[in-house]
């Protein structure tokens, strides 16, 4: 993958050979290899059963909920292969932000920024603890919004303000990466907006990796692209570069909306 | 990774708990499962003993008779057909009593589901559900052991209606709850009254689970003592009138355990009893699982 | 025409729910009031006293009051952490695997058991026990009758909390474990508050149960007519004292009985209102 920031940068996440099969002799997920770059935003995209939303959830070993589902291959964050240390360390390091909205119903809007905290029984004082929320807040402009309501239950903000509010409580981890899986289908094209914006700035301080149905998101906010079909990767590199100049037929096909 | 120099627990620590909580959760769960093994062991083991043809042809024994067998160390004499033949005619009555209401209750509620009179009545089921067995037995005294002047198994089947219907009604108006509209729709559709859609398409597609509850209603009266206590009585005979003091197999284990010349006999009779009561709610399951819409 | 008369036969049918109801209470009400109107209904309520002597007759409900409350409360808190284990492990840990449904079957067995049969198995089996343990010289009393209850009530209280643990959504589970939580974390941040009106109900429904509950309480309670002292004595429940005296009672002694009758009926009733306006909470969120 392109390093478009600084050729003398080492990337913080390498997959090499990654492989998911969720039944033996069929595989989700084929031998997929590629580097992501520090405070790159990465688009993955494909059609529907491409394997996308399999690979992005084998780097925080959620996959490991699943008894019949096996992971082969190295996913280096950091140095450190993800599917060999544990598990609770991985998903410190690379937060994950879901299709749906789900912010805890029985905390406030308070407490499910710090639930990751909380979750972990890292105990924290009042002061650090209204400091952390705010930061948070703040870097997914929704602080306005909610200051004066911070002790309700979330419920009653609309699916664009639950999911930064998903956001908030991952960024309050301070993770290496973010791991965005559709972000943004089940809400309106206004919050859409708005979350776009957020992770473009956001980009400055972490690395986001998107999955994406919609080419065109990938094409407004990524830096680069893998571009995935039936379990493989087809293409993968610069964005603009992909879009105006495919390098695989397959890739052109699908950008040009011949199937998808 | 800024995470992990902040005062927390360690890893060790919360997996040690979460692999704590995961055994705890197993043992308990396992502990909670003892008791159904002493309690069959202890049924099966003592009753099997007695549990032979006597146990079916004859009549309780007497006090005087079981007494003398002990003495001279022969098997107690008799058996339980009073209790069998009790248990037969009370039930029998009480399911002609509550299966038509309860399916009726049912059908109405499962139709009428945005009337407010059909949240009452919903509501009343429900209570009438969790009332006590020896209340309902009071009640069944008042209204028929009273009248008539003495115990009888009719006073019987009406505490055990009392207890089925609230049973019969949910499950039916449940089961009904669930068929697709269109049935009923497509009935009417073709013209047939709606008696008839609910008689020969409704009750028959919800069959199953109808069936199913009337099952699971009637293997739950079967082992009722209580009620029972203060309607039907119990009678030393073998009795089919039903306007007569009549036993049934749990008045009978209740005798048997207050009479300590006839206690050996309980063990038998309670191994029935769990044998009955098990193998309709076996039928029960394996139906609901032929049937599923 | 047809269809008219099958309709009011219907509604008809749902009527009866109504007059049968109302009949309880009237059949209930009537014919306490005799010993309502011998004691006063407060009197009666909070008199520990029940004589049946000739000369010094009295009758008050205070004792099996006393006696319900103490064996239905102590038998809830025995149940508890083992029902709430057997919820957890069908509902989360092993659900839908196989091992769960053979879990879920022997539960529903224990269901299936008659009261009777508990009351023998408590008193052959448990009494020796309890006087093993010391508990108590004959082995009968509260202790007893609350630990064979809260094996009975066992299945009541996990069947319905199990589900509601079952249903919480994978959605929040997921979001709990991307944060790094371990499943026991999960389980006591996400599973059990999301659950909790559920499992608040299951246990309301439970103990409406074991305060009704009649036979295997009566067979190991020890049948004394005054408020227990304390979880190692002797004593009656409601239940209980109607189904040891009601036989041979009559006049003011069968009235006193059934007006205890009365105030079950009430007392469950409540407990089963309660569970279902948890209920109703819970579906509306």
């Amino acid at each position: 993958m392109e390093n478009i920031n600084n050729i003398e940068t080492n990337p913080i996440l390498q997959l090499k050979d990654v492989s998911v099969s969720y039944a033996p002799g069929t595989h989700a997920v084929k031998q997929v290899t590629t580097d992501i770059y520090p405070n790159t935003i990465t688009a993955i995209m494909g059609p529907s059963g491409c394997g996308k939303s399999t690979l992005l959830r084998a780097i925080n070993r959620l996959h490991d909920l699943y008894p019949n589902i096996k992971t082969t291959g190295e996913i280096i964050l950091k140095g450190e292969n993800v599917l060999k240390i544990d598990s609770m360390e991985v998903r410190r390091m690379a937060g994950m932000v879901f299709q749906q909205p789900n912010p805890f119903p029985t905390m406030s809007i308070f407490e499910n920024v710090l639930a990751g905290y909380k979750l972990n029984g890292i105990k924290l004082k009042k002061r650090e603890k209204d400091e952390i929320v705010e930061q948070s807040l703040k870097s997914v402009a929704l602080w306005d919004e909610v200051k004066d309501v911070m002790s309700k239950r979330g419920s009653f903000l609309s699916g664009g303000q639950q999911q930064r509010l998903c956001i908030a409580r991952t960024l309050a981890l301070k993770p290496e990466i973010l791991l965005m899986d559709e972000p943004t289908s089940a809400l309106d094209p206004i919050s859409t907006n708005k979350i776009e914006e957020l992770l473009l700035e956001l980009k400055s301080k972490f690395t986001i990796i998107v999955v994406t149905h919609n080419m065109s998101q990938a094409a407004r906010i990524s830096d680069n692209s893998m571009f995935m079909y039936l379990g493989e990767l087809i293409e993968h590199g610069n964005t603009t570069q992909m879009f105006t100049k495919p390098k695989n037929k397959r890739t052109e096909e699908y950008l040009t909306g011949v199937f998808g | 990774m800024s995470m992990n120099k902040r005062n927390g627990t360690s890893v060790y620590v919360r997996k040690g708990r979460d692999r704590l909580v995961y055994w705890s959760i197993c043992v308990l769960s396992f502990l909670a499962m003892i008791p159904l093994f002493f309690i069959l062991w202890d049924v099966v083991s003592k009753g099997y003993k007695n549990f032979n043809l006597n146990l079916f042809t004859e009549v309780t024994p007497s006090s005087m008779d079981a007494l003398l067998a002990n003495m001279n160390g022969d098997p107690i004499p008799g058996g339980i057909l009073n209790g069998i033949t009790g248990s037969i005619l009370i039930v029998a009555m009480a399911i002609l009593f509550s299966v038509p209401l309860g399916l009726f209750i049912g059908i109405y509620l499962s139709e009428n589901r945005d009337k407010r009179f059909a949240s009452i009545i919903s509501f009343l089921t429900d209570l009438l559900q969790g009332m006590p067995s020896i209340v309902v037995g009071i009640i069944a005294y008042a209204w028929v052991v009273k009248p008539l002047g003495s115990y009888s198994a009719l006073a019987g089947s009406v505490a055990l209606t009392i207890m089925m219907l609230p049973m019969i009604v949910r499950s039916t108006e449940e089961t009904l709850k669930m068929l697709p509209r269109a049935y009923k729709e497509a009935g009417l559709a073709l013209g047939a009254s709606y008696t008839n859609v609910v008689f020969k398409i409704l009750l028959p597609s919800g069959f199953g689970g109808i069936f199913t509850g009337i099952l699971l209603a009637i293997s739950r009266v079967m082992g009722e003592t209580a009620p029972l206590m203060l309607t039907a009585l119990g009678a030393s005979v073998v009795n089919w009138n039903v306007l007569e003091p009549t036993s049934a197999i749990p008045l009978l284990i209740w005798d048997f355990y207050n009479d300590p010349n006839l206690v050996d006999l309980v063990w038998s009779s309670s191994l029935l009893l769990l044998i009955v009561i098990f193998v309709l709610n076996w039928i029960a399951k394996i139906v609901a699982r032929k049937w599923k819409i | 025409m047809k269809d008219k008369i099958f309709r009011f036969l219907l509604f008809f049918a749902a009527f009866l729910i109504l007059m049968l109801s109302a009949g309880i209470i009237y059949a209930l009400v009537s014919r306490s009031t005799v010993a309502f109107q011998e004691y006063g209904f407060w009197n009666f309520l909070v008199n520990p006293e029940w004589d049946p002597r000739p000369a010094t007759e009295e009758y008050g409900a205070l004792s099996f009051i006393v006696g319900t409350l103490y064996t239905a409360f102590f038998a809830l808190i025995l149940c508890v952490p083992f029902s709430l284990a057997v919820a957890l492990f069908n509902g989360e840990y092993f659900k839908g695997k196989r091992v769960s449904s053979v879990v879920r079957s022997v539960v529903d067995l224990l269901a299936g058991i008659p009261s009777i049969v508990y009351g023998l198995w408590g008193f052959y089996a448990v009494r020796p026990l309890i006087i093993e343990l010391g508990i108590n010289a004959q082995g009968f009393g509260i202790f007893l009758s609350s630990v064979v209850l809260a094996i009975m009530i066992i299945p009541y209280a996990s069947s319905l909390s199990t589900e509601f643990i079952s249903m919480v959504p994978n959605n929040l589970k997921e979001g709990a474990y991307s944060l790094g939580a371990t499943q026991m974390e999960m389980v006591q941040h996400i599973s059990l508050p999301t659950a909790t009106s559920g499992i608040i109900a299951s246990y309301i429904l439970a103990l409406g149960r074991a305060l009704g509950e009649t036979m295997a309480v009566t067979m190991l309670i020890g049948n004394t007519d005054r408020i227990p002292n304390g979880l190692r004595d002797t004593g009656n429940t409601m239940a209980s004292v109607i189904a040891n005296q009601f036989g041979e009672a009559d006049g003011i002694k069968l009235s006193s009985l059934i007006a205890i009758g009365l105030l079950l009926f009430i007392i469950t009733a409540i407990i089963n209102l309660v569970a279902k306006l948890v209920m109703k909470r819970v579906a509306r969120a």
